[in-house]
C-alpha cells in the first residue's frame, strides 16, 4: 500500500470522500457549467417544487438540448433561462444536456389512490371535442403515468405543478414555441384554463420513477 | 336468385367497398347519416354487467395488459380505434356494434358481431382464433353494446370505420412516402416502424414488423390505412397529411413486412390470389427484393 501509485489513489479516494460529503453524489462528476443550473434546478436535478423550477434528472439529453437551444435562439421565452442560455456554448448544452439525462430519479411510490377528477380524465382519455381535431390523451405521447416516451417527449411527473401550467399556457400564448412537428402549439392551443389547472395538479401529483406501475384503467 | 347470383352480387358489392369492414353504409353521402354520440365514461353502469363493460374498456384501451394471452403482438385495441373506440371516423365501437349481423366480403359469409371481433383478434392482434364465449370476446362486446346505448340498428351511423379517402391525384408511390414517414411519423413511431414503449407499456404502436398486424388485418390494405392516417395521424396535428400524402405513406408502411396471414396456404402467390387479390394490398409484391408474405427461412 505503499506505493506511490496506491499512495495516489488514496488521495483521489480521500478527496471524493470530502468531495461528496459536501456536494453529495451527483455533484463528484457534474461539469462546473451546472453550478448556475443547480441553485434553481437542485443539486440533485429534481427542481424545487414549490417556486416551479422544474427537475431536470433523468430528461432525455436531446429534449434538454433542444430546450437550451430554444432558449438561446427566443422560441422558449423566459427572461431568465434566455439570459443564461445565451452565453452558453454548443459544447455547453450538450455536456449539460448530459449530466442532467444521467443523474437518477430517486424511486417513489405512486399515490395511493391515484388522482382522479378532470385532469385524470384529460391525461388518460383526452378531449376529442374539438373540431376539426380534438386533444388526444397527454398520455398518448407522454407515456404511461406521464413517464415521458424516448428521446422527444419529456417525463411530467412529478413536475412541479406551476411549471406544468405556465408551459401550458405558453404554448397557448406563443411563449413557447417549435417542438416536434409544432405537435404542442396544437393541443396547449385548445386547452381552457380550468383544462390547463387540472392536467397540471393531476401530473404534479405522480411520482417521477413508481417503483412498479399500477395497472392501467384498474378501477373496478 | 339464385344463391350463386347472390354471390356474385355480394362479391361485386365487397369490391365497390373496398374496406371490407365499413360495409354499405359508407355509400350514403355524409348529410344523410344519423349522427350519434356515446354515453360518457362517467355514465357507465354499476354490477355485474357494468364490471363487463370496464373489464372491456380496458381490454380495449390495454390489450397488451389485459389480454396478453390473446395477442401475438404489442398493439392495443385503441391504437387503431382512437378514444378507446368511442370516437367518430376512428372506427367506434357504436357504429361497428349496430351494424352486425352483415355480410363480409372478407370471407364471404353473414358475420354476427362476435365473429367481426374474434377477427379482430386473430389479424389486426395477430393473435388466437378465441371461442366465442370466451370472457375477452364477451367483454368486449358488452363494452361495445354500451357505448352504443340508444342507437339503432340498420341505420347509417355518421362516423363510422374511417372516412372513405378521395383516389390520390397520383398514384401511391413508395419513395415520396418514404419522406412522409421520416418527416411526420418517425417521431412517434421510430425511424424502423417498431413503435416506442415505456417500461414495456406499448406508447407508439408498431407499424410494421413481428409486433405489428399481420397479413390479414385490414390495415395492411391501402385505403384503410391511408383513409385512417389522414383522419386521425398525426396525433394532435390531424390535418397535416394531403389526400396524397396519406395514401404515399400508406403505400411505405405496408410495403415492409409483418407477421404472416394466418389463412396462409402454404404458397404467398395462392394466398394472394385467395385473400390479397385486390390492388389495395402489396401482399405477395416484390419491394427492395423482398417478396412481402413469402415465408422467411
Amino acid at each position: 500500500m505503499n506505493s506511490p501509485a496506491c499512495s495516489t489513489t488514496g488521495k483521489i479516494a480521500a478527496a471524493a470522500v470530502v468531495w461528496l460529503a459536501i456536494f453529495g453524489a451527483p455533484a463528484f462528476a457534474a461539469p462546473p457549467d451546472v453550478a448556475s443550473c443547480s441553485s434553481c434546478h437542485g443539486a440533485d436535478g429534481m427542481g424545487n417544487m414549490s417556486a416551479g423550477f422544474p427537475a431536470l434528472a433523468g430528461l432525455p439529453a436531446p429534449y434538454l438540448e433542444a430546450q437550451l437551444a430554444n432558449f438561446r435562439t427566443g422560441m422558449r421565452a423566459n427572461p431568465i433561462m434566455g439570459g443564461i442560455a445565451a452565453h452558453l456554448t454548443t459544447a455547453q448544452i450538450l455536456s449539460i444536456s448530459a449530466y442532467y439525462a444521467a443523474l437518477p430519479v430517486p424511486q417513489k411510490p405512486e399515490p395511493a389512490p391515484l388522482p382522479h377528477g378532470p385532469g385524470a380524465a384529460l391525461a388518460l382519455d383526452g378531449d376529442w371535442n374539438h373540431t376539426p381535431a380534438g386533444v388526444p390523451p397527454c398520455g398518448s405521447c407522454h407515456g404511461p403515468f406521464g413517464l415521458g416516451v424516448g428521446e422527444t417527449f419529456p417525463r411530467l411527473a412529478g413536475q412541479p405543478q406551476a411549471y406544468i401550467a405556465a408551459q401550458l399556457a405558453d404554448w397557448q400564448t406563443g411563449r413557447r414555441k417549435g417542438g416536434p412537428l409544432g405537435l404542442m402549439g396544437h393541443v396547449g392551443g385548445k386547452l381552457t384554463a380550468a383544462q390547463i389547472d387540472a392536467v397540471a395538479a393531476y401530473y404534479a401529483a405522480l411520482s417521477p420513477n413508481p417503483p412498479r406501475l399500477p395497472k392501467p384503467g384498474a378501477s373496478e | 336468385m339464385r344463391p350463386l347470383s347472390y354471390l356474385a352480387i355480394f362479391a361485386a358489392l365487397g369490391v365497390f367497398c373496398a374496406l371490407a369492414s365499413s360495409g354499405r353504409a359508407q355509400e350514403k353521402p355524409d348529410a344523410q347519416k344519423l349522427p350519434f354520440t356515446p354515453p360518457p365514461m362517467t355514465a357507465m353502469p354499476g354490477g355485474a354487467f357494468g364490471d363487463a363493460v370496464k373489464h372491456g374498456e380496458n381490454i380495449f384501451r390495454h390489450t397488451t395488459i389485459y389480454a396478453s394471452s390473446a395477442i401475438g403482438n404489442k398493439l392495443n385495441c385503441s391504437n387503431c380505434h382512437l378514444g378507446g373506440g368511442t370516437l367518430a371516423n376512428s372506427g367506434p365501437l357504436w357504429a361497428a356494434y349496430t351494424a352486425y349481423p352483415a355480410y363480409r366480403a372478407k370471407n364471404q359469409e353473414v358475420n354476427d358481431y362476435v365473429m367481426r371481433l374474434q377477427d379482430c383478434f386473430r389479424f389486426s392482434e395477430n393473435g388466437k382464433m378465441l371461442p366465442a364465449d370466451s370472457p375477452i370476446i364477451v367483454a368486449v362486446e358488452a363494452y361495445s353494446y354500451w357505448l352504443a346505448t340508444g342507437a339503432p340498428t340498420g341505420a347509417a351511423l355518421a362516423g363510422r370505420g374511417y372516412p372513405k379517402l378521395p383516389a390520390p391525384p397520383a398514384p401511391p408511390d413508395y419513395a415520396r412516402g418514404a419522406a412522409v414517414f421520416k418527416t411526420q411519423c418517425a417521431l412517434c413511431h421510430g425511424a424502423d416502424g417498431a413503435g416506442q414503449y415505456t417500461r414495456g407499456e406499448t406508447v407508439f404502436p408498431a407499424l410494421w414488423g413481428k409486433e405489428s398486424y399481420n397479413w390479414g388485418a385490414g390495415m395492411s390494405n391501402l385505403n384503410v390505412l391511408a383513409a385512417f392516417a389522414k383522419a386521425n395521424m398525426p396525433l394532435g396535428g390531424v390535418g397535416m397529411l394531403s389526400v396524397q400524402q396519406a395514401w404515399d405513406v400508406a403505400q411505405y408502411i405496408d410495403s415492409h413486412e409483418r407477421p404472416q396471414d394466418p389463412r396462409f396456404t402454404g404458397s404467398t402467390a395462392e394466398t394472394r390470389r385467395e385473400f390479397h387479390d385486390t390492388k389495395f394490398s402489396m401482399y405477395g409484391a416484390t419491394v427492395n427484393g423482398i417478396v412481402l408474405g413469402a415465408p422467411h427461412p
